[in-house]
């Protein structure tokens, strides 16, 4: 009620909150973090674009710990059962959690799909997000590790392709551990005639070679 | 499109303040948002006004307050550029985000009886 005048009309007032807007996530995200530490599990949010490989590279982890680690993992997938598929036959207990049209995995939604675990069993869980680049970098899961999964995969696209531009090279100085030779090694085995141009639209680096390269294409009357 | 997810955060959590005070109504809505959240303002503001109908907020004017992204080291104290390198010039070390990853609701104006 108004206490100026007592006229009887409601009041507006401002109610401050000062609070993350995902606090119910990051409150999740701690309890997993918590049942992760109990447990002496390593959590590892593995985040990469689709296709980029991450459900392989589960698979070779698997092979390669298989008698020193024990691995579990679930997969964030919009419809099907695929991944997780794919990891059990690598041996790995695996479960999906499907999203819909979601684009992201949540920490309420790991949280669910841990209940399915016996993590007293387990050395390294991984949760394999969901296929994109953008939307899975806010959520906190209780990950101890975030770890991004880049390639050049996509071997249809490839193959068919007759050059590839690798862009943003400006940006390989500040990418500890990758280089050109490792996209031109990864390249070789997709494209059966590999023709890789390194170029930076910033920098205007190796725009020009590419550009040659166009003139000598042109059909020939 | 997570600025969806995050809208259904924002009006749940309003609808919990405003159902403890007995709200009849919510007028502006004030959020923090900075500038290397991964959220986009105006994405946010797109799926604030597809969903507040039907909700307590139906009439609320929602207030973007946008967070400049900021880096410093930790050690010294140096500022860094942005899109610089992010490691400090003087001491070496990995530079940290001082602002800039705020998803914060701020205030809720609200009518109360």
């Amino acid at each position: 009620m108004c206490q100026d005048c007592g006229c009887g009309d409601p009041q507006i007032v401002p109610v401050e909150v000062h609070e993350r807007l995902l606090s119910n996530n990051d409150r999740v995200a701690r309890h997993n973090r918590e049942h992760f530490a109990a447990h002496d599990v390593l959590a590892i949010n593995l985040m990469g674009s689709p296709g980029s490989g991450k459900t392989a590279i589960l698979e070779a982890a698997a092979r390669a710990l298989v008698s020193h680690r024990r691995l579990g993992a679930v997969s964030g997938d919009l419809a099907t059962d695929r991944d997780a598929e794919r990891l059990r036959a690598a041996g790995i207990p695996a479960a999906t959690i499907t999203t819909g049209s979601a684009c992201h995995l949540d920490a309420e939604m790991v949280h669910h799909a841990l209940s399915g675990f016996a993590l007293d069993s387990l050395d390294i869980f991984v949760i394999e997000n969901v296929g994109n680049l953008v939307c899975p970098a806010i959520y906190d899961l209780g990950q101890a590790l975030n770890i991004v999964a880049l390639s050049v995969k996509y071997p249809v696209m490839f193959r068919n392709a007759q050059a590839v531009l690798i862009t943003k090279i400006d940006l390989l100085p500040h990418l500890g551990g990758v280089s050109l030779q490792m996209f031109n090694d990864s390249l070789a085995r997709v494209m059966p005639e590999p023709r890789a141009f390194p170029v930076s639209a910033r920098t205007g680096e190796g725009i020009d070679r590419w550009l040659e390269w166009l003139e000598t294409s042109r059909p020939r009357v | 499109m997570h600025e969806y997810s995050i809208v259904c955060s924002l009006l749940e959590r309003v609808g919990a303040e405003a159902r403890a005070r007995n709200a009849t109504a919510v007028h502006r809505l004030t959020v923090r948002i900075g500038a290397a959240a991964g959220v986009e303002p105006a994405l946010l503001s797109k799926a604030y006004e597809h969903f507040r109908a039907g909700t307590i907020c139906a009439g609320a004017e929602l207030r973007v307050e946008c967070v400049a992204e900021r880096w410093a080291c930790p050690v010294c104290g140096r500022t860094l550029e942005r899109g610089g390198i992010l490691s400090c010039e003087g001491c070496g070390m990995p530079a940290r985000l001082m602002s800039g990853d705020e998803i914060i609701l701020e205030r809720i104006e609200m009518e109360v009886p």
